[in-house]
């Protein structure tokens, strides 16, 4: 089962009521899946005229109290803001799936991650979140969908697994066992038709002076709320890292196997992998910045959680980075060759190009001496292989001081 | 004494914010008594639009929700096929249904979604300050055709009605007029035969077009908005069953 169908069934399998898309690659395992299973769970599948009606369809379906999803794919996406924006407004729960492909505009159907500031951000008009999980493997992207399906009706907004097209693709084994579900509020804000009570009204108008901010105000408290309670994130091996890499996705993946790598030379070197990337692991990425490490910061993006991260480490350590644009994906030894360059690294550091990269000791930032290209981000003069690891501390220390002077 | 004429009960009792001489007001009341005289008050999940009527949950007594521009038939399409025992209707007008809602309206008819839709047509946007509609027709003065709407740059009036008569997945579609008392009936008769034909199950949408006046954008009377429905609108938008 591929990651997408894997979704797919654990959504079946959470309850969704009902499911509403539009055929865009590298997610149609979703809905060709949503229209064979939905059928025989006698539930509701509709393939819609446009990611517009798609997520106007969810809407409509949730206002009633049935728990219902789409899916898509970034251009997709793009399209869904307006529906998005209205569903946190009226404060109804919808679950969406966004398999991330490479942009901007058409761009590619290959792996990517450049929708992160659309998805953590909110995406569409006015002051609102969205949950967003970002799942790294086929058996956490099913764990996701019942999750996704529990926040979104605990605390009433949208909840977006965030995945690219390699996870969507992806086939792994995959167990679906039922777990223990929490209790949720009744849903007695749904249409049903007024028998027996007084007429329920769904909105997210609100003229009256000063009513609107007041409903914003409500927002923002069930966002920090969420920010303190909803927080996932995986720390592989960082007791006693010096160097920290964060990743998500398929990309975390990847950093994963280079840290298992790097820690058989003996480099101490570990992984923090947000789960959920809106509320992201602001706290736990703060308290490793604390013990002085560098941050080494991995996206299919020109870097954008990496601006997550440089807000949560606050300036109290060096962040780095490391990206792939337009479906390019990192491979273990580029990972490899990243880590090694800032272990083996002797004299300063020099950053090749200062406009996207923090660190920089350069007197002379325009310096365009270094190899050209327009891969990594961080480039490191007179490199020089060394293996023992206890001046590398002093020398990140150094490194360091050097970024934040 | 013998009640010969009282407030329907769907009808909240509160003032209106629509302005004098509006049709809104009479196509709120026909819609609160159909709804009344079918007994369907308590399974009735009606869709306000985004336009002058985006407010119509303050005067009709039934579960509403309010919807992006346009949006109307997908969110009814939602709603209904997640519960095909509840009655569902949109209240839409010719910006939201003709204009920005199109795709909409013709795939929730091509589905044949078995949804009502009340359609209101006054020839212009109303709430952004009276600016051309896909309905507005030829030679009317609106904010944005100040010179009169032209076909040779601002094309022809949109028929709404005769385009989705086409379609197979329709049941029923009216074009009726608020701009006498006949009419009025007229009006009403029809929009209890569009509920009508969702309450029994008939496969397919149902449409009632209703020309309606708005004499603050008309800038007239309301009386004189009253006769231009039938002078200048009728031309365009002929009154008749055209389906089912």
């Amino acid at each position: 089962m591929c990651g997408n169908e894997a979704m797919a069934e654990a959504a079946i399998r959470a309850g969704c009521d009902a499911y509403f898309g539009y055929p865009i690659t590298p997610q149609n395992e979703i809905s060709a899946y949503m229209a064979q299973r939905m059928a025989e769970e006698g539930r509701v599948f509709i393939q819609s005229e446009s990611e517009l009606a798609a997520i106007n369809m969810v809407f409509g379906a949730s206002a009633t109290g049935k728990r219902s999803m789409t899916s898509s794919s970034s251009p997709g996406i793009s399209l869904m803001q307006e529906g998005f924006s209205y569903l946190a407004g009226a404060e109804l729960p919808a679950v969406v799936i966004n398999v991330m492909r490479g942009g901007p505009g058409l761009g590619n159907i290959s792996p990517a991650q450049g929708d992160y500031f659309q998805a953590t951000r909110g995406g569409g008009h006015g002051d609102y979140k969205t949950i967003v999980l970002g799942p790294s493997s086929v058996q956490e992207m099913a764990d996701c969908m019942p999750l996704a399906f529990d926040l979104a009706d605990q605390y009433r907004m949208t909840a977006m697994i965030l995945v690219d097209g390699l996870l969507g693709q992806m086939m792994e084994p995959l167990t679906l066992e039922p777990k223990p579900r929490p209790k949720l509020p009744p849903k007695d804000w749904a249409l049903t038709g007024r028998k027996g009570r007084e007429q329920n009204i769904v909105r997210s108008l609100w003229l009256g002076e000063g009513v609107l901010e007041k409903h914003n105000e409500k927002l923002q408290a069930k966002y920090r709320e969420i920010q303190e309670k909803e927080v996932r994130c995986e720390l592989y091996r960082i007791e006693d890292a010096e160097i920290v890499i964060v990743a998500y996705g398929i990309v975390a993946r990847i950093a994963r196997a280079a840290v298992d790598r790097a820690r058989e030379d003996g480099i101490p070197i570990g992984l923090i992998r947000p789960i959920t990337l809106w509320p992201f692991p602001s706290h736990q990425i703060r308290q490793a910045a604390e013990e002085f490490r560098v941050f080494l910061t991995m996206e299919m993006s020109s870097g954008q959680m990496l601006e997550d991260v440089k807000l949560a480490v606050a300036g109290k350590a060096p962040v780095l980075f490391h990206g792939r644009m337009g479906g390019g994906l990192p491979t273990v030894d580029e990972v490899l060759g990243k880590i090694r360059e800032l272990t083996l690294r002797t004299g300063t550091p020099k950053i090749r190009n200062p406009k996207s990269e923090t660190i920089s000791n350069d007197p002379n930032p325009n310096d365009q001496n270094a190899e050209a290209g327009s891969e990594p981000v961080m480039s490191l003069r007179g490199a020089q292989r060394r293996s023992n690891l206890d001046p590398m501390r002093g020398r990140l220390l150094r490194f360091a001081r050097n970024d934040m002077s | 004494m013998k009640t010969v004429f009282k407030r329907t009960p769907v009808l909240k009792d509160c003032p209106t914010h629509y302005c004098p001489g509006c049709g809104h007001g009479i196509a709120h009341r026909l819609l609160a008594e159909v709804i009344d005289e079918l007994g369907i008050q308590d399974r009735t999940i009606g869709i306000a639009p985004v336009g002058c009527a985006v407010l119509a949950y303050n005067y009709l007594d039934v579960d509403m929700i309010e919807v992006a521009h346009g949006r109307a038939p997908a969110v009814a399409t939602g709603m209904k096929r997640c519960n095909p025992d509840r009655i569902i209707f949109s209240y839409q007008g010719d910006g939201d249904l003709a204009a920005i809602g199109t795709a909409e309206i013709i795939h929730a008819a091509h589905r044949a979604e078995q949804l009502t839709v009340i359609f209101i047509n006054n020839a212009v946007f109303g709430m952004t300050g009276g600016q051309m509609a896909p309905t507005t027709v030829l030679g009317q003065v609106t904010a944005t055709t100040p010179a009169g709407r032209q076909s040779n740059g601002q094309g022809y009036p949109l028929q709404v009605c005769e385009l989705l008569a086409l379609l197979p997945g329709v049941t029923y579609v009216e074009r009726c007029a608020l701009s006498s008392v006949s009419r009025i009936r007229q009006s009403k008769a029809a929009m209890k035969h569009a509920f009508e034909r969702q309450i029994e199950g008939a496969e397919g949408l149902s449409l009632v077009e209703i020309l309606s006046p708005c004499p603050t954008y008309w800038r007239m009377s309301p009386s004189d908005a009253m006769q231009w429905i039938e002078t200048h609108m009728r031309r365009d938008f002929p009154i008749g069953r055209l389906k089912g």
